[in-house]
């Protein structure tokens, strides 16, 4: 009996995401109906989303294969979703517990510490979690201390990112109604301040007039579709018709393979985003719920496009400039002895129009351009720095796409590497924590509008 | 019973946020619709009496038949009301 609720009910993450969202709808005293679907639809949310990775993982194995071969080293998609949907497979139950109990952690923080955030995207919560999750258990952590540390790590991280951005995107809003809440938040941090030092007297973007044609381009499925079928175009070609043809596709000519495989991709992406909307519908409006009712004077920290209103052209100048970045940092990536990241169009198009904003912001058209160079080149460095320390995981061909995931799993990932025991990693991550939120709390109460590098935890 | 469709290019983030916005905004104003999100590929093939998104991306689903309202500020809650209002 305990065998069954422990590892059976328990251990299958499906059911304990669907358990946090049934406990969700009850506190908040929704009527039978709704706390049943609510229910249902969180846990088949959990399953769609392994459903689109066993769709993505077969093209992501054909795209390896024709990369190898032509280019004789390996090269890797930065893809949030697909890196997590993988993930689920064998760190489900981690992230599942250390995501509720990082939220609760957040909320606490932002209770009883100057930081009074509440990190409202979902799916970030998610990915940073299911990261931590791998990274501990890579490290030999298990049972209570990898959720207690894990939740730890992800609460902080869920009030101090946004805290960090804070004087920045007051500058951005003009108010301060509202926080960025995203874990691309050191890529803009650095846009942020690249801006400032090289943008003296730069006009803003906003006074360009830029062709609205490329917004297309936002359209998640539309931009990954695109970008994949052009990537495997590429790599099919460099392959050779003869290795494609002969080896992968059963004699199917290798441009229309190429074509299929690259849409597979989009459409198991397509697959996992619909699966984790279905997760998240009832979870973040009930934490949202809950949060407000702890800290009343709460503020919420938003996904990146909550600022992309406030320069519009910012965001295409910084998309644009950041996946120029990418592309450039690729032919530097291998003689570095790190693995290939292809820039792909959606970390560049979200991370670099943030970006694009934020250098705005700081150091008008100078800032915009040079701020999203930076976040582009950071987001083709760290995902190929952190391939190492994710264990098993790191063979698969893909990896996270934006900079905190990168900044936390390195720096997490080699101390625990440098230390030997665990209970020392913990203390040493403790004190981490504690110095940031000193070295925060001074620098608000100073009313420094320069917070120190508190991205690292 | 109306249905209301919030779109961003993701379907994840910022349209959740608004539809908890456009919750809190009917339940002032004292009407019921039903809420939800979802990305722009999905939109087009989605059924609703209003599709609330921002400039940029809920152009793309203006077809001469779907009511789709285009947010200049995505945060702003005032101007979310106002669509509302005139469109339930």
């Amino acid at each position: 009996m305990i065998d069954l609720i422990m590892k059976d009910i328990l251990g299958t993450p499906a059911i304990l995401v669907g358990l946090f969202a049934l406990i969700g709808l009850l506190v908040q005293r929704k009527n039978t109906g709704d706390v049943v679907s609510g229910t249902l639809k969180t846990i088949m949310g959990f399953v769609i989303l392994g459903a689109g990775a066993n769709v993505l993982v077969q093209s992501l194995g054909q795209f390896s294969s024709m990369f190898n071969e032509a280019f004789a080293v390996q090269g890797v998609i930065p893809n949030n979703e697909a890196i997590v949907a993988l993930a689920q497979e064998t760190f489900g139950t981690a992230t599942a517990m250390i995501m509720l109990f990082g939220m609760v952690v957040n909320i606490l923080l932002a209770r009883f510490s100057p930081f009074k955030y509440i990190f409202l995207t979902g799916h970030h919560t998610m990915f940073m979690a299911a990261l931590i999750a791998v990274i501990l258990t890579t490290g030999g952590f298990s049972g209570a201390s990898l959720v207690i540390l894990g939740s730890i790590i992800l609460g902080t991280l869920m009030v101090l990112s946004p805290a960090m951005l804070q004087p920045f995107t007051r500058k951005v809003t003009g108010s301060d109604d509202f926080a960025v809440g995203h874990f691309g938040s050191f890529g803009y941090l650095i846009a942020a301040l690249v801006g400032k030092a090289v943008g003296k007297g730069s006009k803003s973007t906003e006074e360009i007039k830029v062709p609205k044609s490329l917004s297309f381009l936002r359209d998640t499925s539309v931009s990954v579709s695109l970008t994949m079928a052009i990537l495997f175009f590429v790599v099919a070609g460099a392959a050779g018709p003869a290795f494609v043809q002969g080896e992968l596709s059963g004699g199917q000519n290798f441009l229309v393979f190429a074509f299929m495989q690259g849409l597979t991709f989009a459409a198991g992406v397509y697959i996992i985003l619909a699966g984790v909307r279905m997760l998240l519908a009832e979870i973040v409006p009930a934490f949202k719920g809950i949060a407000e009712k702890v800290v009343p004077n709460s503020k919420p920290a938003l996904d990146c496009p909550a600022i992309f209103p406030f320069a519009g052209n910012a965001v295409i100048i910084g998309f644009f400039f950041s996946f120029i970045a990418g592309l450039v940092s690729m032919l530097f990536l291998p003689l570095l002895g790190l693995k290939v990241i292809v820039p792909g169009l959606v970390p560049h198009f979200f991370t670099g129009a943030a970006a694009g904003v934020f250098g705005n912001a700081t150091g008008g058209r100078k800032g915009a351009i040079i701020g999203s160079m930076a976040n582009g080149v950071i987001i083709s460095f760290l995902p190929a720095l952190l391939l190492p320390v994710l264990g098993s995981l790191g063979f698969q061909g893909t990896t996270f796409g934006d900079a905190d995931f990168g900044v936390v799993g390195i720096v997490l990932g080699n101390l625990i590497r440098m230390v030997e025991s665990n209970g020392i990693v913990f203390a040493v991550v403790l004190g981490i924590i504690a110095l940031l939120f000193f070295l925060g709390a001074r620098s608000k109460a100073n009313g420094d509008k320069e917070n120190p590098d508190t991205d690292i935890a | 019973m109306k249905k209301v469709l919030v779109v961003c290019g993701n379907g994840l983030g910022s349209s959740m946020i608004v539809e908890m916005n456009v919750k809190a905004a009917l339940k002032e104003m004292g009407k019921e619709a039903e809420v939800s999100h979802t990305d722009l590929t999905s939109a087009k093939s989605e059924q609703a009496d209003l599709y609330l998104g921002s400039e940029d991306i809920v152009g793309g689903l203006e077809d001469g038949n779907k009511n789709v309202v285009k947010l200049k500020n995505l945060m702003d809650k005032n101007e979310l009301r106002e669509a509302l209002e005139n469109n339930l």
